[in-house]
């Protein structure tokens, strides 16, 4: 070894203010490396202003609703020819019955008001109040039969298509086309919106009422989709929590290292990325087929989902209890704490931010997840609200997602805006959930 | 994991004797062309009547009978939706299963409407048309070829010269055999090609329902929804629709007259439009009377408020049956199905 081994000394003389090559080299390369980043994120900012933008500019009109103003009498002659007003007669009187009474009404508000209509015959004015009209209607009467015989002033729905020109989604040509709207229905409804028969308001009902059918896309609403995915993220909620903390806590800080508890933990990890699907046939196996639960029901979609959901937990829980520093327990260990008063003292609530970290990325895959719900019945078109908990577990109900999946399969294209209106309160459901498991969250974290 | 594998069914099972209580609204599942007319029914009899609504499933028609045939009791479906008629095998796995007298309710016709998009080209269209655009083999003079048009033109004069591209049903779906034997067989006879098939030794033609690979014709396994938004971006092509969907959406889409018959409500009544197929529902006899509403729900659905010319169904497009009184009959007297002729 002789001074010449050695590489030739810089020479010197160099001023920090005038970097050399190399660190000009070393210089560019950071700042490469932080446009890299930069770019990265400014794609993924970009990609979802787009998703942002388009789901809320096709979707947000589906918070509003066309309504008209109308004055119904209730004709006794129609609704209770008996004039008994016994409940088993007032129930025989259908909707097309009081579908009549809607059109005189609306017939007799635009005679009132000395709109002339050209064009149109009776059915073409008919046909722009939602079929939905006449059952508003009916519920109210049956819901007090006093109503008999007066005028009231009820607030029923538009058509779809006369929502849809209110919107802007249907237009003077576009009706030219269509079979379902002419011209002159538009003429009409402008006309009537000048008289203030005809508005559009904000409506909750979209939130709150069930599923329609296609003939009356303007009465579809979330109710039963919002319940039933809350049901279910109870379901889940409930049992992957425990199970997922106890498994995680038992995996990490008790069970024995042998060959079989690292066969669990391949398993844990290869459950993890079971395509979801796998846990739908395998919950239809068992808690349908097998267990006989009722189809349908939010029960059976929370359980395959909370089967899903289980190694999602899990993974991110071991994490969390392993980063716990050793330190902790050796001092927990030290003054003489058992075991287990280590563990559930001192590093579960160290460990809990990280634990609902995992819980909260668990239940947002649940809340989206569509394909297991689809064989296990969810994806059905049902009207009547489940009951309250726990009952209501077992009765049918829709979700969120496979409403969302539903409505973009319907012909109407009123369907359409729902379904971008659905991903909005899906979406408003998530934020909600994560906001809670958040504050949660802050509410456990701890330094050291 | 071990523990959450015994404790899930666990909890499942206990759930499982909490709700042993009885099922109070009936289940239909099946064809998802019935589907939105099955919903629509489903809607007026939870409004009309003291029952729940019933829950509807979409699925496919076999996969409804199948469900149909899984057996007796509550955790089965009441009624199975089809667009087709019910199979031997269906019958003979229904009874297997104990599921011995099914009731059989043709509602009405579904047409099948060939359409462009709106600002696109017009067609009228023959079955011998579509045969020559799309079948994989055509007869030219006198022998069987590959088929190499390229336009509509290279295949009848008479039609614009845009390249054939047309969007077509899944095999997956019901529509797709009515389309493969309302118009692809139909314009194989006319053609020739079943003649010139049979005469080179295959004796059923079934060389007939073969299409072409090279990407002239398109199969779509969504739904026509997904149809819809191809013809927008490819506004020449055609593309394959339900009559009621066509009828909500006559805005955006050209329908193409086949034979020069445009497709409507009256012309698939009378059967001068070719290309139509009869909707099915099957009830399972024994749950009438164990399952509340289910005799008030057929026999709503086949009332004339609801299935007839002038019912609820017809205006979303349902081509109403000639015969309906005759099903209402059967209904009423409660005849299950005979054996299949």
């Amino acid at each position: 070894m002789t001074d010449a081994a050695f590489p030739p000394a810089r020479p010197r003389g160099g001023s920090l203010l005038e970097p050399d090559a190399r660190t000009l080299r070393r210089n560019a390369a950071e700042a490469r490396f932080r446009l890299y980043g930069v770019t990265a994120i400014a794609i993924a900012m970009i990609a979802l202003m787009i998703l942002l933008i388009s789901i809320l500019s096709h979707g947000t009109s589906a918070f509003r609703q066309t309504f008209l103003h109308l004055p119904i009498a209730l004709d006794e002659a129609v609704l209770d020819p008996s004039g008994t007003r016994d409940p088993a007669a007032l129930r025989k009187v259908t909707t097309i019955g009081y579908g009549r009474l809607i059109d005189r009404a609306l017939g007799e508000a635009i005679a009132a008001s000395g709109i002339t209509v050209e064009g149109l015959g009776k059915s073409d004015i008919s046909r722009m109040v939602s079929r939905q009209a006449a059952a508003t209607v009916r519920s109210a009467v049956l819901a007090d039969p006093a109503l008999i015989g007066t005028t009231q002033e009820f607030r029923i729905l538009a058509s779809s298509r006369i929502d849809g020109y209110m919107k802007g989604r249907v237009t003077q040509d576009s009706a030219a086309r269509d079979s379902n709207v002419s011209p002159a229905q538009l003429h009409l409804a402008d006309a009537l919106r000048a008289q203030g028969l005809l508005g559009t308001s904000f409506n909750w009902r979209f939130i709150t009422d069930p599923d329609a059918s296609e003939l009356r896309p303007e009465a579809a609403g979330l109710g039963i989709a919002i319940l039933g995915s809350a049901y279910m993220m109870i379901v889940v909620l409930a049992l992957s929590l425990p199970i997922g903390v106890a498994a995680s806590i038992y995996l990490e800080e008790f069970a024995p290292r042998n060959r079989f508890t690292d066969l669990i933990e391949v398993n844990i990890s290869n459950l993890a990325a079971v395509p979801s699907i796998v846990f739908g046939i395998l919950g239809l196996a068992i808690f349908i087929n097998f267990a006989g639960l009722p189809q349908s029901a939010p029960v059976v979609g929370g359980l395959v989902l909370t089967l899903m959901t289980l190694p999602r937990i899990i993974i991110p829980a071991r994490a969390a209890i392993k980063a716990v520093p050793p330190s902790i327990r050796d001092a927990a260990l030290g003054v003489g704490a058992s075991k287990m008063q280590t563990v559930f003292h001192h590093v579960l609530p160290l460990a809990t931010p990280g634990i609902l970290t995992g819980l909260i990325i668990g239940l947002g895959q649940a809340l989206g997840e569509t394909a297991p719900l689809l064989l296990i019945g969810m994806v059905a078109f049902v009207r009547d609200y489940p009951e309250g908990l726990p009952g209501g577990l077992f009765d049918p109900a829709s979700a969120l997602p496979v409403q969302i999946y539903n409505w973009t399969q319907r012909a109407d294209p009123a369907f359409a805006e729902r379904a971008s209106g659905a991903i909005i309160v899906l979406l408003i459901f998530l934020l909600a959930m994560n906001a809670a498991a958040i504050v949660v969250r802050r509410r456990f974290e701890r330094r050291w | 994991m071990t523990s959450a594998r015994l404790t899930v069914p666990a909890i499942a099972l206990v759930a499982a004797a909490t709700a042993a209580e009885a099922r109070d609204q009936i289940q239909i599942a099946g064809s998802s062309t019935v589907l939105p007319y099955a919903t629509i029914v489903a809607e007026a009899f939870g409004e009309n009547f003291d029952f729940p609504t019933p829950v509807v499933q979409g699925g496919g028609s076999g996969a409804g009978r199948k469900k149909l045939c899984e057996g007796l009791g509550e955790n089965t479906i009441d009624i199975a939706n089809s667009s087709s008629r019910i199979k031997q095998s269906d019958i003979d796995s229904c009874r297997s299963n104990g599921v011995d007298e099914i009731m059989e309710v043709r509602f009405g016709y579904d047409g099948i409407v060939f359409a462009s998009a709106i600002n696109g080209a017009e067609y009228a269209l023959t079955p011998a048309d579509w045969y020559s655009a799309l079948a994989a083999r055509v007869v030219k003079d006198g022998a069987l070829v590959d088929n190499t048009a390229r336009t509509w033109a290279d295949v009848n004069p008479a039609l614009p010269a845009q390249d054939i591209l047309a969007f077509i049903p899944g095999t997956k779906h019901g529509s797709r055999e009515v389309f493969d034997v309302k118009v692809i067989e139909a314009g194989c006879e006319a053609t020739g090609a079943a003649e010139a098939m049979k005469a080179a030794g295959d004796e059923k033609a079934e060389g007939c329902l073969k299409l072409r690979t090279d990407g002239a014709s398109v199969d779509i396994d969504g739904d026509y929804t997904e149809t819809l938004s191809r013809l927008a971006a490819n506004p020449a092509a055609l593309g394959v629709f339900g009559l009621s969907f066509y009828e909500n959406n006559t805005d955006k889409l050209r329908v193409a007259p086949i034979s020069g018959v445009t497709p409507t409500t009256a012309t698939i009544a009378s059967g001068e439009y070719p290309v139509s197929r009869p909707l099915y529902f099957y009830v399972k006899m024994a749950h009438v009377g164990v399952i509340p509403g289910l005799r008030e729900y057929v026999e709503f659905f086949v009332s004339d408020d609801i299935a007839g010319p002038d019912g609820l169904l017809a205006d979303y497009g349902l081509v109403p049956d000639p015969e309906l009184k005759a099903t209402r009959d059967m209904v009423a007297s409660e005849t299950p199905m005979g054996p299949l002729e």
